[in-house]
């Protein structure tokens, strides 16, 4: 039962950072922005990845409640 | 520039290091105190993917292409979000049924075919040739630009046996077959070289970033300044866009990102490490997310430091080498050196684990298939070969990094490393498949399998290797411009004339396409056959399966004899008898000889084989020691509804047992009671058994008794037999009540006359004991349903039970009898020494009298019981007050109209 729950999470997981590193939502970053003096489109990108590493890992660890 | 022998000697001086944390290892190993039984450290040994490759060929392609060097991890990441579904049904698999290769996983989901697993090899083999060159390249270059004054032409072609990367080809071989195949371990676990690998990833990481800070920090005022001079150059700034000015080759992003993230799985380093090599799948838990982080973390400063490559050398300088000239060109060569270090440990690591897992495939599924053909072999059967599969091994290790260097020699100059990594990422990537269906999927057949992968491998040859040796000038430049045969439809990088695609996005569609399309479709052609069926039930189903519920499908007869030495040509004789020992004691026998000949038996040794010398060839092993039946597709499912049927027995079994556990229990106890029991009745049967006796031998030894005595004596024996037939009759009675025999006349009653009438009976009692039987009774009382002899049986008891425990003199009883709307209740109240707490409970159980053993006043310890079951037989309740401050209080309550009426028989 958790465990399906932990399964479909981690699908949605998986479908969100499919679209996220794809077209078109890739797109919206491409903007000749700084932040923080670093250019916005790589920024975004490693932000991304850090957010999608920080969700999978609190999905993972998460106490089996 | 650093001195060359300084550099050689760092690099043997960090190869010795390396070997001696696998050493360390594999010493912990044997000890049984792994190093490696730890999630972190199973997340840093899958970091094997970050090889050369990641070192220098990202900075590389970061320096010309900006981002396009993150969807190679960005692939990986996705992958690893699926891990805990994907991966953890690989692990469980291949630790079930021993599987050791990539190519041992897919021969044995399509029913153990030795056609399969040599053709997954030979796509193995001849895809990662390139991957391996990589690996020699970077090392090269790193070599040369260490070595060389800045600025001298990298890498002038020497003559083969001139050229310093044979050497090294040749040395990292001979490292890696002492890391992974100095001996046969019939599980293919090798802790020693996880440990070093997992040792390398911290080394490479920790060195990457220390340039990263150098660049970012010591040669620029941090990253802000950094990115505000690249952006400065209109040429640089383009990089940091998405579109470089062109439109965004989006399907190329998400080819590599798709490319990539089936990479991470298939790779066969990565199935190694992640698969074979896994301790305990809970550990995929956190691998799977550290495991991404780290990828970050080597990543973060790819771009910083492509772009300070940029502005420092120009667009013209040797991108891929920028992580050394950066700090040497600021004279940090000790930096440099630790650059190197890290360099050669990505090339390292990434070469050990990818020639020790596809010299296991070699040798399992190409070598052995092949050999166990020839009658030659067969003939030579008795003798162990394990030495021989060891010969296989290394032979296949050296031998795949001499292709390696061929491929560098032949093609390495015409693509970056990036670029030549992809065309082994493109061939792993027809695995998946057959590999993603064959784990969720129980309509795959062998042939499908067989077709998908054929096809997808020959398009990819097509498509990907051919072009890199044309561009390399090894086949004609017309061959790409033309197509072979000259057919303009068959341009290798425009197949049937499809354009707009970059070479490797046109590559990977169609043999993907072409791949999981046949699959599907002669798949479907015709039924699975019912070995593929039974190996489909057992890979997909494999987390329904459980060692209790695990069907077996084998039928026919087979020696224990022939087993164990097949076995032990394999694995060593003596260690084969250790596993028949371990197999035996698992299934509850003393020793091996006790073993069956049975299915499970067989299917072990199938297994342990296959751990050796992989499915395919373990099956062809044990069929020709067995005698085997051919199963149909029919016999494959009732096995299986047999197993199933076994899972819910078992199910069922472990209820029953714990039931019957408990009725044991209850019955143990009760035997206790009743052996209590015949131990008291035995004694009061024994006591005037024994008096009896006594004065009748008198009567009859003494003819001249005076009569006045004989008459005493035999008023004595009259009493006493009484006393017998009344503890007989209880006893019977008791029987009676609790068979459900016992007869009932079911009246009304007059509650207040019975007590009156039980007083009368047992004032002789009372009186001679000294105590004092006072009555309180209501005015009136309804008449009761109920039996009135069984009625006042109940009352004699208690009163009698009270008359028994008052003090001799001064005993006082009352009796008294109230009625309310429910029914009626009787108390007898005594003043004697009461019942302790810890025997309330039982009092009230047969065969169990309170006070102690040698002080109670006579009894059978079934009037309080009898009494209890005829008062619930009216719908009563009997107990014991525990609120008197002295003396016991015994109550019983009656209602008006019992339920069942008193019909109960």
């Amino acid at each position: 039962m958790l465990e399906r729950l932990r399964s479909q999470r981690l699908l949605a997981l998986f479908c969100a950072g499919l679209g996220l590193f794809n077209f078109p939502l890739l797109a919206l970053w491409d903007r000749e922005l700084t932040v923080f003096g670093l250019p916005l489109f790589p920024a975004a990108l490693f932000a991304l990845w850090a957010l999608l590493i920080a969700a999978l890992a609190l999905i993972l660890e998460g106490r089996d409640d | 520039m650093v001195a060359a022998p300084l550099v050689v000697g760092v690099a043997f001086a960090y190869l010795l290091l390396l070997f001696a944390v696998a050493s360390f290892g594999d010493r912990r190993a044997a000890q049984s105190r792994s190093v490696i039984g730890n999630a972190w450290v199973y997340a840093l040994s899958m970091a094997v993917y970050c090889s050369a490759w990641t070192y220098f060929g990202s900075v590389g392609r970061a320096a010309s292409g900006g981002v396009w060097f993150l969807p190679i991890y960005l692939g990986p990441m996705l992958a690893m979000i699926v891990a805990w579904m994907l991966l953890r049904k690989m692990i469980r698999i291949a630790r079930a049924y021993r599987i050791t290769s990539i190519a041992d996983f897919i021969a044995s989901r399509y029913g153990k075919s030795q056609a399969l697993a040599g053709l997954v090899t030979l796509i193995t083999v001849v895809g990662l040739v390139p991957y391996i060159a990589l690996q020699l390249k970077g090392i090269a270059v790193a070599y040369a630009l260490m070595t060389q004054p800045a600025g001298a032409a990298t890498a002038t072609a020497a003559p083969w046996w001139a050229d310093s990367t044979l050497y090294m080809a040749l040395a990292l071989a001979g490292f890696t077959i002492v890391f992974g195949a100095r001996h046969l371990d019939s599980a293919e676990r090798h802790e020693g070289m996880v440990a070093a690998i997992a040792f390398e990833s911290v080394v490479k990481l920790l060195a990457f970033l220390a340039v990263g800070g150098f660049v970012v920090w010591g040669l620029f005022d941090g990253l802000g300044d950094l990115f505000a001079r690249a952006q400065a150059v209109p040429e640089l700034a383009r990089l940091l866009t998405l579109g470089q000015g062109k439109a965004f080759a989006y399907e190329q992003w998400f080819a590599l990102t798709i490319l990539s993230g089936l990479s991470v799985l298939f790779l066969p380093r990565q199935f190694q490490v992640m698969v074979v090599e896994n301790v305990d799948e809970r550990h995929l838990k956190r691998a799977a997310w550290a495991f991404p982080l780290y990828l970050l973390l080597i990543n973060l400063f790819v771009l910083p430091i492509a772009l300070a490559g940029r502005l420092q050398f120009g667009a013209g300088a040797n991108a891929e080498g920028f992580v050394l000239t950066l700090p040497l060109a600021a004279g940090q060569q000790a930096l440099a050196l630790l650059a190197f270090v890290g360099g050669l440990s990505a090339a390292t690591g990434m070469v050990i684990v990818e020639a020790i897992a596809v010299s296991t495939m070699v040798c399992n599924d190409l070598v052995m298939p092949l050999l166990l053909r020839t009658r030659r072999f067969q003939a030579a059967a008795g003798s162990d070969l394990t030495g021989f599969l060891l010969g296989i091994r290394r032979a296949a290790i050296v031998a795949i990094l001499l292709l390696g260097y061929l491929y560098y020699r032949l093609a390495g100059e015409a693509y970056a490393l990036v670029g030549i990594g992809l065309i082994s990422f493109a061939a792993v990537a027809q695995f998946a498949p057959a590999m993603l269906g064959g784990i969720w999927w129980k309509g795959g057949t062998r042939a499908g399998a067989l077709a998908g992968l054929g096809a997808g491998f020959a398009i990819w040859i097509y498509t990907l290797l051919l072009p890199s040796f044309a561009k390399s000038g090894w086949l004609g430049p017309d061959f790409l411009a033309h197509g072979a045969f000259g057919l303009e439809l068959l341009r290798p990088e425009a197949l049937l004339g499809l354009k707009g695609l970059d070479y490797l996005t046109h590559s990977l569609f169609w043999s993907l396409l072409a791949n999981a399309g046949l699959y599907v479709a002669v798949s479907l052609w015709r039924p699975p056959t019912a070995r593929e069926t039974s190996q489909a039930l057992l890979f997909v189903d494999v987390f329904r399966r459980t060692a209790s519920s695990n069907p077996v499908f084998w039928r026919g007869r087979a020696r224990v004899a022939d087993l164990l030495p097949l076995l032990g040509r394999f694995v060593g004789l003596g260690r084969a008898q250790a596993l028949f020992d371990a197999h035996a004691q698992r299934r509850g026998l003393p020793h091996r000889d006790a073993l069956p000949p049975d299915a499970q038996l067989v299917q072990f040794v199938e297994t342990q084989l296959a751990g050796a010398i992989g499915s395919a060839s373990a099956r062809v092993m044990v069929a020709s020691v067995v005698e085997e039946e051919s199963l149909g597709l029919d016999d494959v499912m009732r096995i299986l509804d047999e197993a199933s049927q076994i899972r819910a027995y078992s199910q069922r079994l472990e209820q029953v047992t714990s039931e019957l556990q408990q009725a044991n229990e209850q019955l143990k106890s009760l035997d206790r009671l009743k052996d209590d029991f015949m131990s008291s009745v035995t004694h009061e049967l024994r006591t005037p058994l024994t008096s009896i006796r006594a004065l009748a031998e008198l009567m009859r030894d003494d003819p001249e008794m005076a009569a006045e005595q004989r008459q005493e004596f035999i008023g004595i024996v009259v009493a006493e037999t009484e006393r017998l037939s009344r503890l007989v009759n209880q006893v019977l009675d008791m029987a009676k009540i609790e068979s459900g025999h016992a007869e009932w006349h079911t009246a009304d009653v007059d509650l207040k006359a019975l007590a009156q009438q039980a007083a009368q009976t047992t004032r002789e009692l009372f009186r001679e004991r000294g105590a004092v039987l006072a009555l309180e009774l209501p005015e009136q009382l309804p008449a009761l349903r109920a039996d009135a002899d069984r009625l006042m049986q109940v009352l004699l008891n208690l009163l009698s039970n009270a008359a028994k425990f008052v003090p001799r003199e001064g005993g006082r009883v009352q009796l008294r009898l109230q009625g309310d709307a429910e029914g009626a209740t009787v108390t007898v109240q005594d003043n004697g020494p009461g019942v302790p707490p810890e025997q309330r409970a039982l009092i009230f159980e047969k065969f169990r009298q309170g006070g102690d053993a040698l002080n109670r006043p006579q009894g059978t310890g079934l009037g309080l019981p009898i009494s209890r079951q005829i008062v619930e037989h009216f719908g009563g309740r009997m107990g014991l007050r525990d609120d008197t401050a002295q003396g016991a209080c015994f109550f019983f309550t009656l209602p008006w109209r019992p339920n069942n009426d008193g019909g109960k028989p």
